[in-house]
């Protein structure tokens, strides 16, 4: 019943925030410390046994076998507190910034970490195509009423790529459940019983495809990332965050629990394929980002490389690579949040975003700058913060099954280095180009800022917690992603 | 005829009473309000007879089973929130409308006959009595020139659509000796097997006469006419009573159509949907008009119900029954919007019209979202689960390709419905030109969206209905 709650609190606080008038802020921020509160106490009182540390199953739609099974183990948590997280601070950044229709932006601002938590727990595949869906009408409301001049253009372009996937991944869903109904005499979208499907051969292959592209779109990889740029670029401050910090991961995490775990043998000769995908994106994404004088869309293109990342070890489907993308996933949750928040709050200042006009902000805004490049080493990197857990960890994962690729991949770490310090050196370095008269960080902006920064931090230093607590969930989808008896690459 | 059938023609009765009690009220107290109340009245009492009707068959004619009970609830259903509709819209214009009342009631009972029939007579009974009334309901405003021309349209078009459709029942009757649909099920089954020439070409001119009245490529030319054209509660008739009564129709005539899975008549129906689903989205795609590019969405939508009366086996006809019912909401919540909308001179038709919705009527704006996501599929609404179910039906039968070209078209359909969120969502800053909506129009609004929306968290009631109803005691 509690991780019932824990996506009805977000979607009730959405509707009371929705008419809450200018206290919505507040409604917001309460609905999402509360829901973290129900999320931790949930996981704290939960000593279950198997595979799922806490669950709940509930008929919806018997007529068509759709329950509304919610369940949490070890893998999925972090990303649930990853999610109420950044859902706080994107409130608390949208605090000054959002002046119009202060209540139904916080409507859809619930309403996406809703669908975003549903994603992560929901294990009835039709519920969790349900949530999937949700997500993406309100995202395309914030982007396309509260974005930047393209909006229009963003925001359809994020919803057509988004969209289209989707309705095949409804297909292969719908496929699987046919299939699997017809060959075991149980129909069902329960995620338990669909593993060990005894799909084999095209049908497989083609259902496990029709969830890859979904996925693949979301996360995005190459060449499925065009729609990234523009709606990261185009939305306001706080739907970039959810954008990087939330909507990608859901891709990853549904590569991780659906796509490999269900048909492990088809995902295991397609294997080379999405590596190869992975590393395209990596170099393609850094080399893009270079190139950008835009600040937001600089770090947008960031995002491609690092999911490229999630890609490659995915595929590479062992312990130390599916350990390495769990990290990456955080942490490039926490860093390239808090740089969107970066360019938000320059944005804010500036109402620029062009780096060309940037430059030598260091003396004006110490601490706004101290900030950006903090997560830009981060961003690159840098040993001792987070993402060089993950990078690292995909990287030995992934050299144990294709050593040329994994070379390859690590190119990166020089080409990441290039763009982060460009990025810091432009925007905050040298002289400044214009007259600007800007606030450094205030109150509320440091307290994020330095909640982030503990975090990306922390990450780095103690990365244990979060092995600890995903181990095993780790080791139990690993078993069953395995292809049976030597096939694969 | 015994008294229990009698009491299985209630329904059917009351209707055509309430058509003459319309027509004598106009004569001894003339007025648009008692026109209304009568026409509500008669309805009302219309929908509630339907529980109290054992189903049962009426001779050869007409089976009131209760597949046709259903269909019988959604055609009056739609029939009174049209009533609803026309009342401030025609109340706006100076002219007589008592008859239009009469004709809606007409046309109703028209639509509950089609559902109804069991043989080739009662058929074409039903359809002329709706073709015949809509011929002057569209062309009711006859100031407008648009109006007029699409009554013309309509009428040239559909007359010979129902030629086409007589010369098939001919050669069927001619080959197989029977109107009757039941003693023709097996006949039709051998004959598509052994490829029988005159009944295969029976089958197809019919399916001209069928494929006119459901607006599927090749026969839906007169669609975004008359739907600009048309009034806009009449074009919400159209699109949702006329076809959702000749879709009963067609699962009542064909049966389960895996028993024609790999015929000639299999392949034609299939080049129809394919062909609806993808003409229909591609030429919604330039549209600027919400009019047509509902009437363009809608040859798509009865492509995707083709898609699952192909499908057959028991879950074809809970599908598209579904998918009819939920689109039949959407529908009539655009159509009902433009006629809130309207103004003596017009209907606010054009995308400019609504550019900026959201902001100065946000109200309205979440009707219209509520709306077009339905009509998209997604979730929260109860399109998604329509889709959902027509997919379903599709894979369960194996019909992956047409399955996949509907995922893909339905993609292509986001954009269009999309361009008019975006047209909404834009912000102009000026104060919004639309009149204001009456008490009336923003209940049945209101009613409409929450019923989509109520759907789309949880259609098992209506499914279960659907199913109970439809696929135990249909055809």
């Amino acid at each position: 019943m509690m991780l019932l709650w824990v996506i009805l609190i977000p979607l009730l606080g959405g509707l009371l925030a929705g008419l809450a008038g200018r206290h919505a802020r507040w409604v917001a921020l309460a609905a999402m410390l509360l829901d973290g509160a129900v999320a931790i106490a949930a996981w704290m009182q939960a000593s279950g046994e198997g595979r799922w540390v806490l669950s709940f199953e509930r008929e919806w739609i018997p007529a068509a076998g759709v329950r509304l099974y919610l369940a949490v183990d070890g893998f999925s948590f972090p990303l649930v507190l990853l999610t109420v997280f950044l859902g706080i601070l994107s409130v608390l950044v949208s605090w000054k910034g959002i002046t119009e229709r202060v209540a139904f932006f916080h409507f859809n601002l619930l309403w996406v970490l809703a669908g975003t938590l549903g994603v992560f727990l929901a294990l009835d595949l039709l519920a969790f195509f349900f949530f999937w869906e949700l997500m993406v009408i309100p995202m395309f409301l914030l982007i396309a009423l509260w974005g930047h001049e393209h909006r229009s253009y963003a925001a359809i372009k994020f919803f057509l790529f988004t969209q289209a996937s989707g309705l095949l991944m409804l297909v292969s869903i719908v496929g699987l459940y046919a299939l699997n109904g017809h060959a075991t005499g149980n129909y069902t979208f329960r995620y338990d019983d669909l593993l060990g499907n005894g799909i084999a051969g095209r049908a497989a292959f083609w259902l496990m495809l029709g969830l890859f592209v979904a996925f693949a779109v979301k996360l995005p990889a190459f060449p499925f990332h065009p729609w990234l740029a523009d709606a990261h670029t185009e939305a306001p401050t706080a739907g970039s965050v959810i954008l990087a910090g939330l909507l990608l991961k859901t891709g990853a995490y549904g590569l991780v629990r659906f796509v490999v775990p269900l048909f492990p043998q088809a995902a295991a000769d397609f294997a080379p394929v999405a590596m190869t995908m992975g590393v395209a994106g990596v170099l393609y994404g850094a080399m893009l980002a270079f190139a950008q004088t835009d600040f937001k869309r600089l770090v947008a293109y960031t995002s491609v490389s690092h999911m490229g990342f999630v890609l490659l070890g995915v595929f590479a489907w062992n312990a130390q690579a599916v350990q390495g993308v769990l990290m990456q996933m955080i942490c490039h949750g926490v860093s390239t949040g808090a740089l969107f928040i970066i360019a938000g709050a320059l944005q804010d200042r500036m109402h620029t975003r062009d780096l060309e006009k940037m430059g030598g902000l260091w003396s004006l805004t110490p601490r706004l700058a101290g900030f950006g490049l903090l997560f830009a080493l981060a961003s690159l990197g840098l040993p001792g913060l987070g993402n060089f857990i993950g990078e690292f960890l995909v990287l030995v994962g992934s050299f144990q099954v294709d050593r040329t690729l994994t070379i390859l991949a690590s190119l990166t770490l020089a080409a990441s280095a290039v763009y982060s310090l460009r990025l810091v050196q432009r925007a905050f370095h040298g002289v400044p180009r214009e007259r600007w008269q800007v606030a450094d960080l205030g109150p509320r902006e440091m307290a994020v800022m330095v909640v982030l920064a503990a975090a990306i931090v922390w990450l780095g230093l103690m990365p244990q917690p979060v092995f600890k607590m995903s181990e095993d969930a780790v080791e139990r989808m690993l078993d069953t992603g395995r292809p049976v008896e030597g096939g694969g690459p | 005829m015994s008294a229990s059938d009698l009491q299985a023609l209630l329904p059917l009765m009351i209707l055509g009473g309430t058509a003459l009690a319309v027509m004598l009220a106009a004569a001894f107290h003339q007025g648009h309000g008692t026109a209304v109340g009568v026409t509500l009245a008669g309805l009302v009492a219309t929908f509630a007879s339907l529980f109290r009707v054992a189903p049962q068959r009426v001779g050869e004619l007409l089976a009131v089973d209760s597949y046709a009970l259903f269909f019988f609830g959604l055609i009056v259903a739609v029939a009174l929130v049209v009533t609803g509709f026309s009342h401030g819209y025609l109340s706006r214009f100076h002219l007589k409308p008592e008859e239009y009342y009469m004709l809606l009631v007409l046309a109703t009972l028209g639509s509950c006959i089609l559902a109804a029939s069991t043989h080739f007579a009662s058929f074409f009974l039903g359809l002329e009595l709706l073709s015949v009334s809509l011929y002057v309901m569209i062309g009711y405003v006859f100031r407008r020139t648009t109006s007029m021309e699409a009554a013309v349209k309509f009428l040239i078009l559909a007359a010979a659509s129902s030629a086409f459709l007589l010369f098939g029942m001919a050669l069927l009757y001619a080959e197989l000796g029977s109107m009757s649909f039941e003693r023709l099920a097996d006949g039709l089954q051998e004959g598509v097997a052994v490829r029988k020439t005159a009944v295969i070409s029976g089958i197809v001119l019919m399916l001209t006469g069928i494929g006119f009245k459901l607006a599927v490529v090749p026969f839906h030319w007169w669609t975004p006419d008359i739907y600009q054209g048309a009034p806009a509660p009449v074009g919400g008739f159209v699109a949702t009573a006329s076809k959702g009564a000749m879709v009963a129709l067609l699962f009542r005539f064909f049966g389960d159509f895996s028993a024609y899975h790999g015929s000639t008549v299999f392949t034609v129906f299939s080049v129809v949907a394919v062909a609806s689903m993808t003409a229909g989205n591609l030429l919604a795609l330039r549209q600027g008009n919400l009019k047509r590019i509902l009437a363009y969405s809608s040859i798509a939508h009865l492509g995707y119900v083709l898609v699952a009366f192909l499908a057959g086996g028991d879950r074809a006809i809970e599908a598209a029954t579904f998918y009819i019912t939920v689109y039949a909401i959407a529908t009539l919540a655009a159509f009902g919007l433009l006629a809130a909308l309207s103004t003596r001179d017009g209907e606010p038709e054009l995308l400019d019209d609504f550019t900026g919705l959201a902001w100065q009527r946000p109200w309205l704006a979440l009707v219209l979202a509520a709306t077009l996501l339905s009509l998209i599929g997604l979730p929260l609404t109860g399109g998604f689960w329509g889709k959902f179910l027509i997919i379903a039906a599709g894979v369960k039968s194996g019909l992956w390709v047409l399955v996949v070209l509907l995922a893909l078209n339905s993609a292509l359909g986001l954009y269009y419905y999309l361009r008019i969120l975006i047209a909404a969502c834009q912000n102009t800053g000026t104060p919004s030109s639309l009149p204001a909506v009456g008490r009336c129009g923003s209940m049945l609004l209101g009613v409409l969206s929450l019923l989509t929306l109520a759907l789309g968290v949880y259609p098992a009631p209506l499914l279960q209905l659907v199913r109970s109803l439809v696929t135990a005691g249909g055809p």
